[in-house]
Parts: C-alpha cells; sequence; structure tokens
C-alpha cells in the first residue's frame, strides 16, 4: 500500500490555504436575489393577520411571501435515507410559529439594506398561546406544539402529535429489576446534557438559480446533497428531477448540515421568480433557528457484583426535540444503543425513551448524534459505581470493556465486536498518563487540585443496512481517472481518502485520479456524509468500482494484444501478457484505444451498502487542574487512544480527534443553549455562546491502536463522531476527583464546583 | 463617499456608501478570501492588514481606509503557500474557512515578534477560532515553520 495509512496532504489543500473562491457564497451568481426570513417573537402563536403591502413597496423588493403562498404538504428537514424516520411536521412557512425564531415571512429583494427595511415593514398580529418549555411536563400537555391534523410519522415509532410525543419506545434484554437487586453495589443517578451548538465556521447558506432546462439549480453548503434534492422537491410540491443540487466545498458541518436549514427559502423564491437568489445565514441566525444537539436527561441504574462485574443496566432517555421532529426519533436510539454495549458482561438491560416536543428551536444531528449524551450518563454512573466500590474506575472498564470476539450487549448492529482494541487503546492510555503510578486527586498546596478522569466510547460505521455510498470510477483517454462521488467532504478530507484507497487500488499515483464531488445530476447516489458513514461506506464502493474497473482494463487490454483476458495482467501501469511480459500495452494506450471503435466501457459505477456497523473505540484520559476558590478549571492533559481500524490517513484522522476532543471540552465545561422564561435564545453570538478557543486546551495527545474491520476498506471503521464521546464523562469524573463534587448536568461551569465545594464544606 | 487607498499593492479609488462595513466592501472588489464567521468581532475569519497591522474587517467602515494600505490574503499568495504548506502537511487546514483570516493573523505575528514561544504564539492567535481542528496541529504547523526558517537563515 503506498497510500492507505499514510499521511497524504489533502487534494484541495493549497486552494484551502489560499483563501480560493471556492465556498458556496464564493459561488453564488453575482445578481442574487438577497433572501431573509422574518422570525417570530412568540414562542408558541399563531399569525393572525400579516399585511405586506408596505414591505413590498420598498423600492428593490421582489417579493415577499407569507403562510398562504406556499404548497400545504408537510414534509422534514432532515437528511435521512429512506425509510425517512423523521415525522413530516413542517411546512415553508406555517401559520402556527413554534418556537422564537420560527419563520413567517420570506422576503427577497435587490440589495440587503431592502431586504432589512422590508422585514421591518411587515406587520403581523398574533394570537399568542402559551409555550410549553418543560421537558418533563411536555408529554401528554394539554398545550400541544403540533395540533395539526396532517402531521405524518411515516414509520411506526410510538409518536404522536397530540401528546407531543415525537417518538417513544422500550427495548429489554432479561429481567433488569430481578438482577439488579442481586447486585452487590448499584447506583441510580439521573444526568443532564444541554443543547449545543456545531458552530461551524461557515454558517448555514445555499444560492439558487434556473439553468436552460427551466431546472432549479441549488448550491448549497450540505452534508446531503441527493437529499436536499428530494426535500426540496417536497417542499415545493415538484418534482425532484426538477433540481439539481451541488455541493462546493463546505466550511464545516459537524451534522448541522445533515438538516436542510437554509436551502428551501432561497429555493421557493427563484421557483417562484425565475431569478437566481441566496440566503446567508448570519451568525445570530445560526444560533437561533438551526439545528444544535437534542437536550437530553438520562437516568442510568447500573449494578455490579462483589468483583466489579456490571451485570445490569438501566437507561431511560429524555430528549428534546423543540419544535420540529428532524432526527429526534434516530438520535435518541444512541443514548442506549452505543452506552450499554461497552459493558460485556451485561446480563439483563432496559432502554426506554421518549422524545419530546417544546416550544423551543429545533434540534438535529450534531457529531455523536445521541451516543454522546448516552456514553456521559453511562461513564458516568460506571465512575461512580466503581467509586462506591472503591474501585479504581479504569480498572473496572478493564474487567467490563468490549473485546474481540465478544458481545456488545444491546448494539443490534453487528452480531459481536469483530474488530475491537478497545484493551490496548486502554493500556496506551494508561502508559501514556501514567495511570497506575498515580493518585487519582492530588492537591497542589496552592488552593488547586488535579484530578485524574476516564472514559470509553464506541459510536458506529454507517447506519447499517441503510446508508449507500456510491463510486464512479472511469479511465479517460490521457490515462488518467476521474472518480465521482456522491459523499461530501466539508473538510474532514474524505475527497482525499477516497482518492488514497482509489490509487491503492489501481496501483496508479494519487496525482493520476481527478476527485469530482458532488452534483446530483453527474455524481453517483450516495446518502451523504454523516452516520460516520464516509470513510467505511463509500470507501468499499470505491474499493468495489475499482477492482471492476481493472478486470475492464485488462479486458480492453487483451483485445488489443490479441489474447484471451485470462492471459494477461495488470500492474497499474501496463496491460501485460503474464507469459511474455515483453507483449503489453500502456495505460495511456488503452485510455486512448477506448475512445474510438470501442464497445468496452471503462467505466464502473459502484455501490456499497454494508449490513453492519463495527463500532470503533477509544479511552478518553484527561488531567485537570481545579482552583477550589474560583471553581475554574484548566484542561492540562487529554490523551486519547482510538481504535478506528486502518487509519487510511492518519493525519486527517489525528486531527479529527484532536478537534472532537476540543469540541467534547466545549460541551463539557461551556457550551449551553440558554433560553429565557419566554424562549428567547440567551446566547445569539459568539459573544455569549463560546466555543473553545486555543487558550481553552492543555496537551492534547492523540495515539492508535489499530485492529482490522474485516467489511472495511482496508480494515478501516469510522472515526468522525467516536472522538467527541470521551471529553464529557472523563472531565466530569476528573473534576470529582479532583474536589469530591460530581456535576450530573453539563456544562461543568465553575460556579457549580465552587458552589459543590462551598457546600461539601457546610455539610462537614 | 470617495475613497483613495491601497489594495494589495494597487492604488485604488472608489465610491462608498458611509455606512458599508470594509468585510462586505473587499468581498465586493473580489477579494473572496475574506470570510465571516461572526458579526461580533469574535471569530477572526475576516482578518485582513491595514498598514501592516493585522484588524477585523467586520468591525470597520469601509470609509476608513482612505489613505491606508489594506493587504488581503489575494495580495500575499507566496506566503499563504509557503506556510500553508506546512498547515497542510499536519492535516491542520481542515474544512479551510478559518484559514485565510487564521494566516493573514500568522503572518502579521511572524512580522510582529521574533522567534515566538508556544505560549506567545497561542495568545497572539487567541482571536482566531477553528471549530474543525482543536488547533493542536495549527500550532505545530507554526512551530515546525518557524524551525524550517530558521534552518533556512543559517543556510
Amino acid at each position: 500500500m503506498k497510500y492507505v495509512n499514510q499521511p497524504v496532504q489533502k487534494t484541495d489543500a493549497m486552494a484551502l490555504v489560499t483563501g480560493k473562491p471556492v465556498y458556496t457564497d464564493d459561488l453564488a451568481p453575482k445578481d442574487s436575489l438577497i433572501v431573509k426570513v422574518l422570525r417570530s417573537p412568540h414562542a408558541n402563536a399563531w399569525v393572525d393577520t400579516i399585511k405586506t403591502d408596505t414591505a413590498k413597496k420598498v423600492p428593490g423588493i421582489v417579493c415577499v411571501f407569507t403562510y398562504e403562498d406556499v404548497p400545504q404538504k408537510r414534509f422534514t428537514l432532515a437528511g435521512q435515507t429512506a425509510p425517512e424516520m423523521s415525522p413530516d411536521d413542517r411546512l415553508i412557512l406555517d401559520r402556527h410559529v413554534r418556537f422564537v425564531g420560527d419563520a413567517v415571512a420570506i422576503v427577497a429583494g435587490e440589495t440587503e439594506a431592502a431586504v432589512d427595511l422590508a422585514l421591518k415593514r411587515i406587520k403581523v398580529k398574533y394570537q399568542v398561546e402559551t409555550p410549553v418549555f418543560d421537558i418533563h411536563t411536555a408529554k401528554d400537555n394539554p398545550i400541544l406544539v403540533h395540533p395539526e391534523e396532517d402531521w405524518k410519522l411515516k414509520i411506526p415509532l410510538g409518536g404522536d402529535n397530540k401528546r407531543n410525543l415525537c417518538a417513544t419506545a422500550r427495548e429489554e434484554h432479561g429481567d433488569v429489576d430481578k438482577v439488579l437487586s442481586e447486585c452487590a453495589y448499584t447506583v441510580e443517578h439521573t444526568y443532564h446534557t444541554r443543547a449545543n451548538q456545531q458552530a461551524m465556521m461557515e454558517t448555514f447558506r445555499t444560492a439558487c438559480y434556473m439553468d436552460h432546462f427551466g431546472r432549479l439549480i441549488v448550491l448549497s453548503s450540505t452534508q446531503i446533497p441527493f437529499h436536499i434534492r428530494r426535500i426540496v422537491g417536497r417542499a415545493l410540491d415538484i418534482p425532484a428531477s426538477k433540481v439539481r443540487v451541488i455541493k462546493p466545498r463546505i466550511g464545516g458541518g459537524f451534522g448541522a448540515k445533515q438538516t436542510s436549514v437554509s436551502e428551501i427559502y432561497p429555493a421557493f423564491v427563484t421557483w417562484k421568480t425565475g431569478r437566481p437568489s441566496k440566503m446567508i445565514y448570519s451568525r445570530y441566525e445560526s444560533m437561533i433557528c438551526s439545528t444544535p444537539r437534542h437536550e437530553m436527561e438520562i437516568t442510568v441504574r447500573a449494578g455490579a457484583d462483589e468483583h466489579g462485574i456490571i451485570r445490569a443496566l438501566d437507561v431511560y432517555t429524555l430528549s428534546n426535540t423543540g419544535a420540529y421532529g428532524e432526527h429526534s426519533s434516530t438520535t435518541v436510539g444512541l443514548s442506549g444503543h452505543k452506552s450499554i454495549g461497552l459493558y460485556r458482561h451485561t446480563e439483563a438491560y432496559r432502554f426506554c425513551f421518549d422524545v419530546v416536543y417544546t416550544n423551543v428551536q429545533a434540534a438535529g444531528a450534531y457529531r455523536g448524534y445521541g451516543a454522546t449524551q448516552g456514553i456521559f450518563a453511562v461513564e458516568s454512573a460506571v465512575n461512580e459505581l466503581a467509586h462506591k466500590m472503591g474501585m479504581d474506575p479504569a480498572r473496572m472498564k478493564e474487567l467490563n470493556m468490549p473485546v474481540e470476539g465478544g458481545p456488545l450487549p444491546g448494539y443490534p448492529d453487528v452480531p459481536y465486536a469483530q474488530s475491537c482494541a478497545m484493551d490496548r487503546c486502554m493500556a496506551r492510555a494508561k502508559e501514556m498518563m501514567n495511570w497506575d503510578s498515580r493518585s487519582l486527586s492530588q492537591d497542589m498546596g496552592n488552593g488547586k487540585v488535579r484530578g485524574l478522569g476516564v472514559a470509553m466510547a464506541m459510536q458506529g460505521s454507517s447506519i447499517a443496512g441503510v446508508d449507500v455510498g456510491g463510486a464512479d470510477i472511469k479511465l479517460n483517454e490521457d490515462g488518467s481517472y476521474t472518480l465521482a462521488l456522491g459523499c461530501t467532504d466539508m473538510g474532514t478530507g474524505c475527497d482525499t481518502v477516497m482518492a488514497q484507497i482509489a490509487a491503492d487500488c489501481l496501483e496508479t499515483p494519487m496525482e493520476n485520479i481527478v476527485v469530482f464531488s458532488v452534483d446530483t445530476d453527474i455524481s453517483p447516489y450516495d446518502s451523504g456524509s454523516y452516520a460516520s458513514a464516509t470513510t467505511y461506506t463509500t470507501g468499499m464502493a470505491v474499493v468495489k468500482a475499482c477492482q471492476e474497473l481493472r478486470k475492464k482494463i485488462c479486458e480492453l487490454g487483451a483485445e488489443m494484444l490479441q489474447t484471451e483476458q485470462e492471459n494477461v495482467d495488470f500492474d497499474g501501469s501496463y496491460v501485460f501478457c503474464a507469459e511474455d511480459e515483453n507483449k503489453k500495452v500502456s495505460l495511456e494506450e488503452i485510455g486512448l484505444k477506448s475512445t474510438f471503435f470501442n464497445n468496452i466501457e471503462l467505466q464502473v459505477v459502484k455501490q456499497h451498502s454494508s449490513p453492519l456497523s463495527p463500532p470503533p473505540f477509544m479511552v478518553g484520559m484527561v488531567e485537570v487542574e481545579v482552583d477550589k476558590e474560583t471553581g475554574n478549571i484548566d484542561v492540562l492533559d487529554y490523551v486519547a487512544v482510538v481504535d478506528c481500524g486502518t487509519p487510511i490517513n492518519p493525519n486527517l484522522a489525528r486531527v479529527q480527534t484532536e478537534g472532537g476532543i476540543v469540541q467534547g471540552i466545549g460541551m463539557a465545561l461551556f457550551e449551553d443553549v440558554q433560553y429565557t422564561d419566554k424562549g428567547k435564545i440567551r446566547n445569539n453570538s459568539f459573544m455569549q455562546y463560546k466555543i473553545p478557543s486555543r487558550m481553552d486546551i492543555g496537551k492534547i495527545r492523540v495515539d492508535f491502536e489499530s485492529s482490522y474491520e474485516e467489511s472495511g476498506p482496508f480494515g478501516a471503521k469510522s472515526i468522525g463522531e467516536l472522538v467527541i464521546d470521551t471529553p464529557c464523562p472523563a472531565l466530569a469524573e476528573a473534576i470529582y476527583n479532583a474536589t469530591g463534587v460530581r456535576v450530573r448536568e453539563l456544562p461543568i461551569t465553575p460556579e457549580k464546583i465552587a458552589m459543590g465545594i462551598l457546600e461539601k464544606e457546610m455539610e462537614k | 463617499m470617495n475613497i483613495k487607498f491601497w489594495l494589495n499593492g494597487i492604488q485604488r479609488q472608489e465610491e462608498v456608501d458611509p455606512g458599508m462595513l470594509l468585510i462586505d466592501f473587499l468581498r465586493e472588489k473580489g477579494c473572496y478570501s475574506v470570510k465571516r464567521g461572526c458579526e461580533t468581532a469574535n471569530c477572526g475569519l475576516c482578518t485582513v492588514l491595514m498598514d501592516e497591522k493585522p484588524i477585523l474587517s467586520c468591525s470597520m467602515l469601509a470609509v476608513r481606509i482612505d489613505g491606508k494600505k489594506i493587504v488581503t490574503l489575494e495580495g500575499l499568495q507566496k506566503e499563504a503557500e509557503e506556510f500553508g504548506t506546512f498547515l497542510a502537511n499536519e492535516g491542520a487546514e481542515q474544512c479551510g474557512f478559518c484559514n485565510p483570516g487564521f494566516i493573514m493573523n500568522v503572518i502579521a505575528m511572524l512580522r510582529e515578534l521574533e522567534e515566538p514561544d508556544e505560549e506567545q504564539i497561542k495568545e497572539y492567535l487567541a482571536g482566531n477560532l477553528c471549530r474543525c481542528s482543536g488547533f493542536v496541529s495549527q500550532t505545530a504547523s507554526i512551530l515546525k515553520y518557524l524551525n524550517y526558517k530558521k534552518t533556512q537563515e543559517e543556510a
């Protein structure tokens, strides 16, 4: 292997570092109408009357649309493969507005100033109703977020809009209550994770224009071009064939762009007016009306025998989907499936959940997708159980962790852990942190205390039996290859990773492969880049396509050599006769031959779906220093050891890990979408919603302990999401070890720690 | 208002709306490397040089560049490529959206500080946010670049 497992530079690197115009707004037609949305000031209200005449008269205004102008068929903005599990609960504009920031009217005009003025001139009279905010009282509350009759769940998931219930389920194996009653040690606690913003640097944005065939071109910063085509078609009530979606470079996604946040508004404007338009979300809009992480409250009961073997886990998750149900029935599943599976001796488990509607900004996909929340809860509970037994939490994990060939209880997507190096991850992490020879807490004698914390995590690699990867590879007449993809490189480097895989499969230099992505008219179908699917799923499609193309190259080469295909071989540069290596034709000659008098097409399109979702595994360990007086936390050192199977590009895998850990540190320590009692978001800019800066992190050290996953390309599994899962539980544990204060509600702020320390002192 | 200024070494005279922000003006003039990541001067994506000093173009009116020299990454392509190679060799460029503002500030830092250490680097660049990389690889690329420059000078 020349390229796989090598730290190859990204193929688009030089365009990015020199600031070339490669993003949506750089490429949007210069005469685009500016599109903005008037947003509701109320959390739950009905538009009584809406007057747009004065707004329309503002010079430069081209159109103003209200709920009366849009199609009346409900749809979802969630980018998911069939069977689509999110409920159809949206209209482009609805008379019923369900959160502060919900769309009331669309305005398009020649200049931003004209549009801003017109927005102010729209007069709306609202019939204001009492909102539902409390997740505990949302279910079966008489106030309904979705009272409408045409609310539709396409897959029966227990959701019922007349109960404010988006989804509900119960999964059980064995008699949890009985096993728990037999356990020598048990804990029961409730953990609360908050909504967080993905906060990718490029906000949501879309530009639209009509082509010469009367089709709608949607140029968008999205992770899901093919889903966008379907969603826009449905929202506008036009055939999806009328829509073509193009994805340029994307300035980050982290799941946010797995929901169609910005597309439908300019799409509607361009479809109605025939004119190019664009909608560029401000950071403010990206904070108040986007698609943050689901807030979850998770109650865990865990029981162990006297040796520290975990015998039973009981997990109940209450998830807050907010005003709309995007990704809600699916995210919540991971809170149990990816956490219970970490404990292989579990004889009995139960996982129940409710997902409720409330009148806040709708939640959506964010890296980790429910696993992050569930792993915080279960890892914290197990750490608490270890302390109750007087056992080293790392030791308890060693006794119970997944092992290769062993079971993953409650995780339905592989029959057993086929590839797993969690044991080596733990051993290496302990070695790097010098865990065994250090105390979990250390008083520094200057008012500061240090603590060590540990957590394990697992995720999936694609959605088993659902996700589709696509690859289309062809040989060109100059002997170069074009690899067309439908997956979406959002900075992660998948275009490069796919080229590495193709180059090794075809034994050709990477420079000889042009990667193209994504245009729904040209690219092969691909579910898109989410669910930690791309390397694992699309990577295999690339392998399959290259293997078949090699055969075709041999077939044409054999024809040129006037021999049978079984007599020839291909070394990447030449097709040659096995018996006489001097009889050969070059790749260039074959490429050229394919362009005249030829019946063997040198192009292969392959799809790949896996019935499995083999989990990547990791161990995170952290050392913190806490100021006992102020509660201030310094993250001194974070050690992460990851088993993602074969890292196709070790550089990109390492940076994924570092980036995921820093996002996780933000989630653990300060990121929190907060609301006023009227449902207005407090943190509507980077001024109030702080994401980690380079001053907020200490050392981060990453290492890999690779297993080999047979079902993945060159043994690869996933990495993108896994890496955000350990900071929350590891930091909560380290802070506990430092201070004795256990914080079960994120973020773990200095206030909570300082107050916790005070309370402990008062108890004495 | 009519203003005279230098943009990437070329003197220009333009009519600007008094309320126009520098970032929007520069993008209108084709400097697409200048990116907006927030509206509150928190992210550093829109960093450009004004008379050699790094400034946030989202927080400055375009009229204030009257008589000044403005440099964007379009005017520093060679430097961007040179340092950018180090960034890319670490896999640190990631989505690339924060790269232009970050690299502008790195260039400003290297012109201002002689041999900055890790702490000084972090402090100087504290206002440049990045959501992809977790910063570690960015710092590593700067240190490696500094080392390369030093060996070059010594040679």
